[in-house]
């Protein structure tokens, strides 16, 4: 089961994803992301409370990398526990994501400085 | 020691063979961060199974078995009935390609081969076993 929360903070959305991502939920973390990028060019992924992730959940975050690219869309993701990172890792995706430790560092880099 | 766990084809119910995997491994004091990638692979071979193989209908089982072998190895047998998928027989896209297509699938076994040591198919009358083994 996952629960998604967003929320706004002047032109920066964030996408608080709570529990886990597997096949059965991977759908609504498609939607938010679909939904945040359809209006927004700064999106943050809060993933401290992201339990489980399986190749559903990579494979959403996977499918918009070249969709951000051409819209000139920043997002990145902060927060990850160990366990989680590792799976990013397994296949090299922490590479073609941007992730980082903490919200401000996140921040900064959406903001461009 | 071995384990057993059965439940339908349903998508939610991995959450329930994710349950049952965790409590096995931390019962046999495998670490956190080895015992997540141990689920996941499992979990990554049951959803393509209820997805694939069985069309998500709850009418139809797979079954698991966890032998654990201290010291030596862990076997995770996913059994179901039905046409057998060769996992030997997958071609491992490249990332990029995938990235380039914007593709949502495709990396599930990418991840049961990197994280396990072996996996192999052993068919028999209408019934398939699906083996990882994971040296420990």
């Amino acid at each position: 089961m996952v629960e998604i929360k967003n929320t706004i903070e002047d032109d920066i959305i964030t996408i608080h994803v709570i529990g886990e991502v597997d096949a059965s939920s991977s759908i609504y973390l498609d939607e938010s992301i679909k939904e945040a990028t359809d209006k927004y060019k700064k999106v943050l992924v809060n993933c401290e409370d992201l339990e489980y992730i399986s190749s559903a959940g990579l494979g959403v975050f996977m499918s918009y990398i070249n969709d951000l690219e051409e819209k000139d869309i920043k997002m990145v993701i902060y927060g990850l526990s160990d366990k989680v990172h590792h799976v990013f890792q397994i296949l090299g995706l922490d590479q073609l994501l941007k992730i980082t430790d903490n919200r401000d560092e996140a921040k900064r880099i959406v903001n461009g400085v | 020691m071995e384990y057993n766990f059965k439940v339908p084809c349903s998508k939610n119910k991995l959450i329930e063979i994710r349950d049952f995997l965790y409590r096995v491994l931390h019962e046999n004091d495998i670490p956190d961060i080895i015992s997540n990638t141990l689920v996941l692979a499992v979990d990554e071979v049951c959803a393509n199974l209820i997805i694939h193989s069985h069309h998500c209908n709850p009418n139809e089982q797979i079954e698991l078995k966890v032998r654990v072998e201290k010291g030596k190895e862990i076997v995770f047998d996913i059994i179901d009935h039905g046409d057998g998928f060769d996992i030997s027989d997958y071609k491992e896209p490249s990332l990029s390609d995938i990235v380039k297509q914007g593709k949502k699938g495709g990396i599930g076994l990418m991840l049961v081969k990197r994280i396990m040591d072996d996996i192999e198919l052993i068919q028999g009358k209408n019934k398939n076993i699906y083996r990882l083994h994971k040296k420990i």
